[in-house]
Order: structure tokens, then sequence, then C-alpha cells
């Protein structure tokens, strides 16, 4: 609890992260559930999240808050025998919709995993090779756009003497960034981190997170993540969800500091979870 | 840490569909390619049974049931007798004495790679038996004809015949003449070929005991003899059962190592050390030269053949699969 | 020492020294028949070999030209039409196939067809290509070839493609990538050593494979590169060389064989090579 507080108090300091729900929403998600098989994964929920915010999700594991993430960008359609109900709103459209483009979501709404996952060639190469799904560029173009994704993610002074060195022979922490400039180079209007740095040392955590709190400016953000202080650290509201349900979402202080539910209390004070 | 450039110049939305439109017919080509290519192996197997069924059609109606039950093997006799006695006879005769021979030294061979065998000489002696199951079966064949062929039929074959000769049916069946070409010669053979396929499968089979359930049994004070018979064996008993009839179907099917030793000889005597024929060495020795209803019983033998593996085959694979399921489970 | 302790140690020594015997006598049969076919078949090694076609009965000189290049010519057939076959198989069980209920069917169809006995492929292959065009050919040896390399084939992809991790599969789906690409541009390029390492093992599974071509490409004593006739070929040219009454044609054999045995064991060699520098990466 504690860490928790001091994590908000030196956030408290810079006013652009005090929480303004008037920003307009940029994903909002009305009466949504969710089956695997028979299993109700995900109750009725209902929240928006505001554009060029950051929005954590936290819960015990298995309350649905990696399902509820995957939705966002349809990565449950990869596999059978699941079940959605409702509304997910982008931009006023619905993306649950069936005849909806998968691949075309997927580039607005990119993705980045809990596990780094860099593709199995060079460093340029993975971030080429998403750019060049979409858009013809000459090389030189190229090379300025990758540039830019690395730098945008912290990683160029790192790699650019070995850019055609293999993605895989970067350390973990690098790696997740390389994944993020990855995600960054395709132009996504939002960035869904799925637990980003639970496989991360606190260093390259430290550089994540400092990360994303710049991507913000330019992204709308989701984040889940199973560490209550760095939802407290990066995030403007938090949602807390408990078996399949949304307990409490508001801005992130206030969620942490005066609850309003006894079970997001409960979690945060760590009696559960 | 500056942002460099707009994040925010996206991509024309209307440019990415277009970029996506043009992968969606090689999208779907793509997976009609693999889906095709998976139905073709169906296919293949319905292919195989019914040109097999279609090339025996008249031998079946000639001979029916009684195809089974004859000996007697006189393609150019007017009109022709074709029984499949004989071939069944060596098919399986020989199968069974190299198996007889092969698993015990194939398991042992597994256990002294995965217990005993010093960690260095493992992965040479392991990769050697690999290798050994990789030479084309002619190799054994033409080694067995030209080599082992002799050195049986002068040194081990006079033994055995004097070792049991008086015995009653021990002497019948190691009875004389001593011959470069015969049963006994191409089972041995055969047992030399399936012997790598029964100490590949049985090694990997053990390597998914849990060592802690062997570390539990040295623990307790059990000598290595004492963990193979009582934790490893019964632990991967189904797995290397698997293994077994795998290497049966090899041997009930094998041609080229057994078609220059075995002498071709369509009559059953007794003794093993006489000549005799299996099912793929008649095909093997006859079929190109065959035609009209000698051809059609060649091919009734194949479907034979063929029905037989596919029964050893598939156990094999139903009992390695069920030993997939129960290291899943674990994992 | 305590008499029951005793018997089991004696026992536990009885079964080591069976064990070591038994490796022993696997070793021995490699090394003699490795011995005997080195010693047989450099004998008769010479440029000859590669420069002249198969002799007729009774001469003194001669090659095997015509035959490596058959075999060769029916190798490249046979892998070329097989192992895009089995490749695009395997992919269809490990990647768009793991949930369609026919899938556990086919693998265990290809399971049966990976141990068939080859010659079963052969009358096959003479019932479906020989028969309906009119006579033996090097079209109909490749076929059955490539009939033999699908199973195998199939086998090795799908077990690479199982291999490749899935967050790689939905890393590349949340950028975007169609299914096809995901597959052929993120889990090939994961999978690549993987997967030619099975093909190398399906070449050197039919380099030497005798049995299907017995009765489909037959065999010719001339140089013949036309897919439409008979083709010589190393496998069936040793098989009738070994059993025939000529001196010079049983050397051939040798020959014949040391040089499929050193093919084999190089494809072998080669395979397990980048096969361990994908499980050191």
């Amino acid at each position: 609890m504690t860490d928790v507080s001091a994590a908000i108090s030196t956030r408290a300091t810079a006013p652009a992260s005090l929480i303004d729900l008037d920003a307009p929403a940029k994903i909002a998600v009305r009466n949504l559930n969710f089956y695997y098989g028979q299993h109700h994964a995900l109750k009725n929920i209902n929240l928006s999240i505001a554009a060029n915010r950051v929005t954590a999700f936290i819960g015990p594991s298995g309350c649905g808050k990696s399902t509820l993430l995957r939705i966002f960008n349809r990565m449950y359609d990869l596999y059978p025998g699941q079940r959605v109900e409702g509304q997910v709103l982008l931009d006023n459209a619905n993306i649950l919709d069936s005849r909806l483009d998968l691949n075309l979501l997927r580039a607005r709404v990119g993705m980045v995993f809990q596990k780094p996952t860099p593709f199995p060639m060079t460093i340029y190469e993975n971030i080429a090779f998403g750019i060049r799904l979409y858009e013809k560029l000459p090389k030189s173009e190229m090379d300025g756009r990758v540039e830019r994704a690395l730098r945008n993610s912290a990683l160029w002074n790192e790699v650019k003497d070995k850019l055609n060195a293999s993605g895989l022979s970067l350390s973990g922490g690098q790696q997740q960034r390389l994944c993020i400039a990855r995600t960054v180079a395709v132009r996504p209007e939002v960035i869904l981190f799925d637990e980003p740095c639970s496989a991360l040392d606190p260093i390259s955590t430290a550089k994540v997170e400092e990360l994303i709190d710049e991507l913000k400016d330019h992204y709308t953000i989701a984040i889940v993540t199973h560490n209550m202080q760095q939802a407290a650290r990066v995030s403007d509201s938090t949602a807390f969800m408990y078996l399949g349900e949304m307990v409490e979402f508001g801005p992130t202080n206030k969620l942490f500091t005066s609850p309003a539910d006894r079970r997001t209390q409960d979690y945060i004070t760590g009696r559960f979870g | 840490m500056a942002f460099h450039g707009s994040a925010m110049e996206q991509a024309g939305s209307h440019d990415r569909a277009r970029a996506l439109n043009a992968f969606r017919l090689g999208d779907r080509a793509f997976y009609w390619i693999t889906r095709i290519s998976a139905i073709l192996v169906l296919l293949l197997l319905g292919g195989i049974i019914v040109s097999l069924i279609v090339g025996s059609w008249p031998a079946i109606v000639e001979f029916g049931s009684a195809f089974l039950t004859t000996q007697r093997w006189a393609p150019s006799a007017e009109p022709p007798v074709l029984g499949a006695l004989s071939p069944l006879y060596g098919t399986i005769l020989t199968s069974a004495i190299a198996m007889a021979i092969a698993i015990p030294v194939g398991i042992g061979i597994a256990v002294f790679l995965t217990e005993l065998c010093p960690l260095w000489a493992r992965r040479p002696i392991g990769m050697a038996i690999e290798l050994l199951a990789g030479i084309p079966s002619i190799i054994y064949g033409m080694w067995g004809f030209f080599i082992l062929g002799p050195f049986l039929a002068n040194t081990v074959q006079p033994f055995f015949i004097d070792l049991f000769a008086g015995v009653p049916v021990l002497g019948s069946i190691f009875g004389g003449p001593p011959s470069y070409l015969s049963l006994f010669n191409a089972s041995l053979i055969l047992a030399i070929m399936v012997l790598p396929f029964i100490t590949a499968i049985s090694r990997d089979v053990f390597a998914t005991v849990p060592p802690v359930l062997k570390e539990a049994a040295y623990g307790v004070g059990c000598t290595t003899w004492e963990v193979v018979r009582h934790v490893v064996l019964p632990y991967t008993r189904v797995g290397v059962i698997g293994g077994v009839m795998l290497a049966l179907g090899r041997a009930l099917g094998e041609t080229m190592a057994v078609t220059f030793i075995i002498g071709n000889s369509f009559r059953i005597t007794p003794s093993i050390f006489a000549p005799g024929t299996t099912i793929s060495a008649a095909i093997a020795s006859e079929f190109a030269e065959s035609d009209g209803l000698h051809q059609s019983s060649l091919m009734l033998l194949g479907l034979l053949l063929f029905v037989l593996t596919f029964f050893v085959l598939a156990a094999a694979r139903l009992m390695l699969l069920r030993l997939e399921k129960k290291a899943g489970k674990q994992a | 020492m305590n008499p029951i302790y005793a018997s089991r140690r004696r026992r536990d020594i009885v079964v080591r020294a069976l064990c070591f015997a038994a490796a022993a006598f696997g070793v021995t049969w490699l090394a003699l028949i490795l011995f005997t076919l080195f010693y047989n078949g450099l004998a008769g090694m010479s440029w000859q070999i590669f420069t002249q076609n198969t002799p007729p009965p009774g001469a003194s000189e001669g090659g095997l030209s015509n035959a490596i290049v058959g075999s060769l010519i029916m190798t490249v057939i046979g892998v070329g039409v097989g192992a895009p076959v089995g490749m695009f198989a395997g992919t269809y069980l490990a990647e768009y196939g793991r949930h369609d209920r026919l899938s556990p069917v086919i693998r265990f169809i290809n399971d049966i067809l990976l141990s068939a006995p080859s010659i079963i492929i052969g009358l096959f292959i003479y019932g479906a290509v020989v028969v309906p065009m009119g006579g033996f050919s090097a079209l109909a040896g490749s076929l059955a070839l490539a009939v033999i390399v699908i199973p195998v084939v199939v086998r090795t992809t799908e077990d690479m493609l199982m291999l490749v991790p899935n967050p790689l599969r939905e890393a590349a789906s949340a950028l975007g990538l169609p299914r096809s690409l995901v597959i052929r541009r993120i889990a090939y390029r994961a999978a690549r050593a993987g997967l030619i390492t099975g093909v190398l093992l399906a070449t050197a599974r039919v380099a030497g494979e005798t049995a299907p071509l017995l009765f489909t490409a037959l065999s010719n004593q001339f140089f013949s590169v036309d897919l439409t006739h008979t083709i010589a070929n190393l496998p069936v040219t040793i098989n009738n060389f070994v059993q025939s009454p000529y001196a010079y044609w049983k050397q051939l054999a040798w020959s014949g064989a040391l040089l499929i045995t050193l093919a084999v064991l190089a494809l072998n060699i080669g395979a397990r090579l980048i096969g361990s520098e994908r499980t050191a990466k």
C-alpha cells in the first residue's frame, strides 16, 4: 500500500497526469460479454478508454483483464470456441462486426506481449517488415522510418551499430523495446500492452515504463499488469477486474487512494490476489 | 528524449485497405493449397488401397479364400495355380525370428545408452546406431548375399545342425544341409536392420521418464538393473511396445534386405536353414516380368502385406500416441 | 557382505555386461558393413565409374554414369514434387488445421504411410501410373519416390512448426499480417533449420530406395534422360548386378553401393548438423 501511495504521490506533482474524463473516448465498451466455450469469462463490461491516455487493467490472475485486452484487436479470433456479445466501438465503429477486416483493425490497434517476441530476422528487418506490409518505400525513406521507430522506443543508441544482427541476439529488455518499436513503426492509433514487463528486470522495466509515458502523447494506450505499483506509476485511469466483472473504474489516483468498492480495497491492500 | 518525426502521420487507412486487399487472394489460395495437400495424404492411402484391390481382383475372383491356404505357386501351369501360403509363412517366420533377436539386443543397447554408457560416448554411439538405420536396405541385402550368407553357411549353420542332429523337433528345425540362401540368413539380416529402429525409439521413450522417479529409486539404493526393471520399463512399457510394433511393421514389409538371400523357394520345409520366400521378395523378383493372373496374384500378395502391416503399424501408432498423451499431461 | 545385497549386485553386473555386449554387437555390425563396403567399393572406384555407361554382360570395362544421372534425376523430381506437397500438408496440420476434426485422421494415416512397405508404393504407382501410361518410365519412378517423400516431410514440417512459439504468431497477427503471411514469413523462418532437416532426411530416405523402382522406372542399359522411358538408376542397377554371374558387374555393384551409402550418410549427417545448429541457438 505504501509503495502504491508513493508512486501516486510522485505522480501527483505532474498536472498532466490528473485525470480528465472529458478526454474524448477512443474505445468504448458497451455491455460486453465473452465466453470460452461454456465459461463466462467477461460479464457485462462497460467502460471508455480515453484518447491519448494510459488506461490500466488490474486484478488477480484469471479475472479476465487479458481477455478484455485481446478483444480490442480481436486476437481471440485466432482460436475457436470463443463467443463475444455486445459492442466495442473504436472511433464509434463497432470492431466486433463480423464483416470487419481484422488485419486492418490490427494495423490500427497494435499489441505488445508479455514475453518479448522478436521475429527471427535482423533488427532492421524486424521493424521494416511491418512497414513494408502496407507501404512501398524507397530504401532511404525506409531507413529513416526504422531509425525513427528505434529512437522513439529508446533503442537507437544501443543498436545503431548492429542493425543487421539478429533480433534474438538482444537482451530481454532490448527485445521488448524492439517489439514496441516494431509496433510503433506501423503507426497504429492504439497500443495494447499485455503485461509487458513481467519477463523483465527492474531496470528494463523502468525503461519500458518511461517509454509508455512518452508514447501516450501520440497513442491511446491500454495496459494489463499484475503489478499495482506499475499501474499506479504509468496510468491515468485504472480498471479493477475480478472474476470477469469490472468492479471499479476511475482515475488512477482515486482508485488507489480511496477505492469505492470493498473488493478493490482488499485487492490493493494485498488481502487477496 | 524527444519524439522524432510526427508519429501521428498515419498512413491513410485507405492505402492500408488497398495493400491488404492485395494479400487477400494469396491468403485464400495459400489456405486451399495447404488444405488440398493435407487431403491428398488421405487420397494417397485411398489410392493405394483402390489400386491394389483393382489389380488383384482377377486373382481374388479366380482363387478366393483358397489363395491363403495353397502352398503351390505355379504361374506357368495350365491353368495357373497360385497360393500365398509359402510367402505368408516366410514373411511371418522371418519377422518373428528377427524380432526375437532384435528386441532384447535393441532394448539392451537403449538401456546401455541411457543408463550405463559414459556421457562422452553417448552421442557418438547413439549417432552410429541412427546412421545404421539410415543405410538403404539394398546395402544390407548385398552385404548379406556376399558376406553374411557364406559366413553363416560355413560356420553357424553347421554348428547348429550338428548340435541338434538326432534331437526330435529341434533336429528338423535346424536341419541341414547348410545354405547360402535361407530363411535363417534372411532373418538375421532383418534383425540387424530393425535393431536401430528399436534402439532409437526405446532410447527416446526412456528419455520421457521423469528424472525424479529414477533419482528416487536410486535414492533408496536400487541397482541400475533394478531401476530399469522396476521404474524405467514399467513407465515406458507402452512406448517400447509401440516401437517394437513399428519395427515389426518394417520387418514384415522389408524387401531388398531379404530378396537376395532368402532363395525364393515356394516350398515350405520344417528347416529354417532351407530357402524360402516372403511376400515382398516374391513381388520384387517376379513382378516386373509377370502378366495376367500371375501379376494379379502378386498384387493380391501385396494387398495381404498391406493389410498385415496396416494393422501392425496402426497398433504401434496408437500405443505411441497413448504415451505421447501421458507425457503431454505431465508437461 | 549381506547375501541379498550380494545377489542383487551380481544380477546387476550380469545385466550391465549383457547391455554392454548388446551395444558392442550393434556397433560391430555397423563397422563390419561399412568396412566391407569401403573395402570392396573403393577397389573398383575410378573415373570410369563417373564417365562411362553401364557395360553389357561380360564386358570388363564400363561405369555407372547413366545410373548416377538417372538416380539424380529421379531423386530431384521425387523430392521436388513430394517435398512441397508434404510441406503444405504439414503446414495445414500445424497451422490451419489445429482444430479441424480431420487433422488427427490425416496425421494418423500419414504416420502409417510413413512406415508402409515401399514395395507397396511401387505396386500402387504401377497400377496408377505405369499401366495408364503404357509402360515403365522415369516419371513413374520419380512419382513413386515422391509418394515416399511426402509422409516424411509432412511429419517433420508439422513437428517443426509446432515448436514455433504461439506468441510469435500472435505478435505477427497483431501487426495486421494476414494468416498466410504469418505462416510464410514468420513461422517458416523461425522453423527454417528444422524444415531443411526434414527435406534432407527425406532425400536420404529415397536416395537408396530400390523396391519401388523395380517395376516403375525399371532400368536401362543406356544413357537416357527421357522421362517417358525406362531410366538407369543406381539401386536397380545394383540389384541386377549383384545377382549376375559376371565379376565386373559385381564389382560395379559394390562401387555403386558405396556411392549410395556415402550420399545417404552425407545427407543424414548434414541434416543432423543443421538440426543441432537450431537447438544450439
